[in-house]
C-alpha cells in the first residue's frame, strides 16, 4: 500500500519475534494526519511493543514502518525525533538533576539545533529566548511553581506533565502518548484529559495507548485494538464499543 | 535553582584571579608561599579543570588522563628541541597532539560507558605508558626521559636569531616567580574557559547526559558526539598542563603517564567535589600541599615541634604522629579522602556550600502536588534542613492538606 499524504504514520504488517514469542503478528495500521488514534488492549497484547518498534527501540522482525513517507526501520531514537515524534513515556523519563526550565530548554535546543551542535561558550540561562519560551511553556501548563525545582524532586503526576511540555515544545508532527493516565487518581485523569483535549484540539496528530477506557472514548478519533500481538477491531469507539470480539476480548474482561 | 549571573560568573573569575595573584602572600604562612610548589598547584589545576569537563559534568570517569598529561610533555620537549624555546609553539603543539590522542581514545573508549569505559581509557592509558619505555624509546627517550640540548636544532630560533637558555614565554624566563605567574595566569584563563562551558549548551546538554543518558535519544540529541568532544576537550587541558609542566621542568618522563597519575586526578576531583567549577582547583591543592609539605616532615622536626611536652609523652606523640607525615602523607590523604567521600560526597565544596548556607541539598523526594492531585500515597515530604524557612512552610501546608482530608473523609 502506497502511503498517501495525509498518513502520518504508516505501520505496514509488522511482525515482531521475541525467542519464539509473537508479540506482534502483521499489525497493520495506518495514522491519519490530525487525528487522535487509541490503541488499546489487555495486557500483553503488545501495545508497548508496538509503540517500541515506532521509535526505533525495537527493529521489527518483518515489515516497516513509514513516518510521512520515510521508512524509520533502523534509525535511532535521536533521528526519529528530529523527524518530529515526540515519545512521553509510561514511566516518565526526564532529566531528574536537572531543574524543570532545563529540561524543557533541553528539549527546545535539539529543536533548534538538531542532534548535535557545538556551543561552547555562549550563554544558556532562562535570560535567553528559549528560556523565556521554556518559562512561559511551563507556565500554560500549570508547572509554574515548579520552574527552578529539580525534575526529580517532583510529584509523579508533575513528571508527566513536564514529560508532556518537553514534547509539545518540540513542535512534533506525532506525539505517542504511552498510558499518560496511569496510576493516576479520578481528579488526575480528568485534568489530563482535558489538556489532550486542547494538544487535539491544536491539530496535532496523537497516538495514545491506553488502559483506562472513559480516556479513550473521551479522546480517541478511532480505536485499534490489539489482542495477543493482532489488532482484532478498528474504527471510531461506537463501533468498538459494539464489537463482539473487543467486548469479549477486552471489555468484558473489565466489566466481571 | 536559578542559574548563576552572568555577574556572578564575572565576579567568581575575577575573585579566582585575585586570589591566584596574591597566592605567594595567601600560602606563605602555611608554608607553601615558594614558586615551584604554587607552579605546581597552578598547573595541576589547569589538569584538574579539564579533567572534570568530562568527569564532572558527564559522569564518565576517565581513568587515563595522565596519558595526555605526558603527550602533552613530550611534543612541548619536542618543540622545544626542534622548533624553539618559546612555549607558545609548545602550547600548540601539545594541545593538539593531546587532542588527537584523546580522539583516537575516546572514539574507542566511548563505545561504552561506566565501568567499561573506565577500563577502557586505563588501558589505552598504560598502553602509552608502556610503549614510551619501549617501541617508542626513539621519540622518548625511554627511562632517561626527554631533555632539550644545548645543539638541538631549534629552527624557528635559529631564524630568528633568538637565543634562549630555559623556556621562556616572549622573552621572559620561565622560571622562578615569573614561572608561577605565568602559568597562573593560564590557569585563571582555563578556569573562565571552564565557566563559559558550564553556563553554555554544550555544558547543559553533558549534565543531561550525565543525568538521564536514556532520554537524550528521545529528546532528539545524538550523545556520542557530545561525549567525544567533552573528552577531546578535558584532553586538550591536560596537554596544555602537560606542556606547561615541560615548561617548567624540560625533561619529560614517561612516569607522568602512569596509572598513579590519572588516578591522582581523579583523587582531585573527586576530593574537591566533580561538577563544581572551583572543586578540582581545591583538591588539586590539597593533594599536592600534602604531597609536598606533610612528605617533607621528619623526626627531628616533629621533636622540635613537640618539644614543650615532657620526655616520655613527646616520643609517643611524635612516633605516632610521625606516621602520618613524611612517608607516610599518603595515609593522611586517605584518611581524608575517605572521610571527604563518606560525609562529604560532593567534596570540599558541598561542605563549604554547606558552611555557608548556600545551597540546601533538600532531602525531599517528593515537592508535594499539585493542587488537583488527591495523592495516592504520594505526598511524601522527608525530613528538610531546618533552616529551610519556605520547604517547613509547604510541609505545613501539606500537613493542613492531609488533616483536612481526613475531615473530610470522616463520616
Amino acid at each position: 500500500m502506497i502511503a498517501t499524504n495525509d498518513i502520518v504514520l504508516h505501520i505496514d504488517h509488522v511482525h515482531k519475534t521475541f525467542a519464539g514469542l509473537h508479540a506482534l503478528a502483521d499489525v497493520h495500521l495506518d495514522i491519519r494526519e490530525g487525528e487522535t488514534h487509541a490503541i488499546i488492549g489487555p495486557n500483553g497484547a503488545g501495545k508497548s511493543t508496538l509503540l517500541n518498534v515506532c521509535v526505533g527501540v525495537l527493529p521489527p522482525t518483518q515489515g516497516k514502518v513509514m513516518f510521512h513517507g520515510t521508512e524509520l526501520t533502523g534509525l535511532k531514537p535521536y533521528e526519529i525525533n528530529q523527524l518530529g515524534v515526540a515519545r512521553v513515556f509510561q514511566t516518565p523519563e526526564i532529566f531528574g538533576d536537572l531543574t524543570v526550565l532545563e529540561n524543557v530548554m533541553m528539549a527546545m535546543l535539539s529543536h533548534r539545533d538538531g542532534a548535535f551542535r557545538l556551543k561552547l561558550v555562549s550563554r544558556f540561562d532562562e535570560q535567553g529566548e528559549i528560556g523565556q519560551r521554556a518559562i512561559q511553556a511551563l507556565r500554560d501548563r500549570g508547572l509554574g511553581g515548579h520552574i527552578y525545582h529539580l525534575a526529580g524532586a517532583l510529584s509523579r503526576g508533575d513528571k508527566r506533565r513536564l514529560e508532556l511540555v518537553m514534547g509539545l515544545v518540540q513542535k512534533p508532527k506525532l506525539l505517542l502518548l504511552d498510558e499518560p493516565t496511569a496510576g493516576m487518581a479520578r481528579a488526575d485523569t480528568n485534568a489530563t484529559i482535558e489538556i489532550l483535549r486542547q494538544i487535539k484540539e491544536s491539530g496535532m496528530t496523537i497516538v495514545i495507548i491506553e488502559h483506562d477506557m472513559h480516556v479513550v472514548f473521551s479522546l480517541a478519533d478511532r480505536i485499534t485494538v490489539l489482542a495477543g500481538g493482532r489488532v482484532i477491531a478498528q474504527g471510531v469507539p461506537d463501533e468498538i464499543k459494539g464489537n463482539p470480539k473487543v467486548i469479549e476480548a477486552y471489555l468484558g474482561e473489565e466489566q466481571v | 535553582m536559578k542559574h548563576t549571573s552572568k555577574l556572578a560568573d564575572i565576579a567568581l573569575l575575577i575573585g579566582f584571579a585575585i586570589v591566584v595573584a596574591l597566592g605567594p602572600v595567601i600560602f606563605t604562612p602555611i608554608g607553601a608561599g615558594y614558586p615551584d610548589l604554587l607552579q605546581k598547584f597552578a598547573i595541576y589545576g589547569i589538569f584538574a579543570i579539564g579533567f572534570n569537563i568530562l568527569f564532572g559534568l558527564t559522569g564518565y570517569l576517565s581513568f587515563g588522563h595522565a596519558a595526555f598529561l605526558g603527550v602533552g610533555s613530550y611534543a612541548a620537549v619536542w618543540s622545544f628541541k626542534l622548533l624553539s624555546m618559546d612555549l607558545l609553539p609548545a602550547v600548540i603543539a601539545s594541545v593538539l597532539l593531546a587532542g588527537l590522542l584523546a580522539l583516537a581514545i575516546g572514539f574507542i573508549s566511548l563505545r561504552r560507558s561506566g565501568i567499561y569505559f573506565s577500563i577502557l581509557t586505563l588501558a589505552f592509558a598504560q598502553m602509552c605508558y608502556n610503549m614510551a619505555y619501549s617501541v617508542l624509546t626513539p621519540i622518548t627517550n625511554g627511562e632517561t626521559g626527554l631533555r632539550v640540548l644545548r645543539n638541538d636544532p631549534r629552527h624557528l630560533d635559529a631564524a630568528f636569531g633568538y637565543v634562549s637558555p630555559m623556556p621562556s614565554l616572549l622573552g621572559l624566563q620561565i622560571t622562578g616567580w615569573t614561572g608561577f605567574y605565568i602559568c597562573g595566569a593560564v590557569l585563571v584563563a582555563a578556569f573562565g574557559l571552564s565557566i563559559a562551558i558550564f553556563r553554555s549548551p554544550f555544558g547543559m546538554t553533558l549534565r543531561a547526559i550525565k543525568s538521564n543518558q536514556n532520554r537524550m535519544g528521545y529528546t532528539g540529541y545524538s550523545s556520542r558526539p557530545y561525549l567525544l568532544s567533552a573528552f577531546v576537550i578535558s584532553g586538550m587541558f591536560a596537554g596544555l598542563a602537560g606542556s606547561l609542566l615541560a615548561a617548567t621542568d624540560p625533561l619529560a618522563g614517561a612516569e607522568r603517564m602512569q596509572w598513579t597519575a590519572s588516578g591522582e586526578v581523579v583523587l582531585m576531583t573527586i576530593l574537591g567535589g566533580a561538577g563544581t567549577l572551583l572543586g578540582p582547583v581545591l583538591g588539586t591543592g590539597l593533594i599536592k600541599y600534602f604531597e609536598n609539605i606533610f612528605s617533607a616532615y621528619n623526626e627531628q622536626q616533629l621533636t622540635a615541634m613537640f618539644a614543650f611536652l615532657p620526655d616520655g609523652v613527646r616520643e609517643a606523640v611524635v612516633k605516632t604522629t610521625g606516621l602520618f607525615v613524611g612517608e607516610g602523607w599518603q595515609l593522611t590523604l586517605g584518611l581524608l579522602f575517605m572521610a571527604v567521600v563518606i560525609f562529604l560526597p560532593g567534596g570540599i565544596m558541598e561542605g563549604i556550600n554547606r558552611l555557608l548556607g548556600l545551597k540546601h541539598t533538600p532531602k525531599v523526594k517528593s515537592l508535594g502536588d499539585s493542587p488537583q492531585r488527591d495523592g495516592l500515597g504520594e505526598m511524601v515530604i522527608e525530613e528538610m534542613p531546618p533552616s529551610h524557612g519556605a520547604a517547613e512552610a509547604d510541609k505545613k501546608v501539606a500537613e493542613q492538606k492531609n488533616a483536612e482530608k481526613k475531615r473530610a473523609v470522616a463520616p
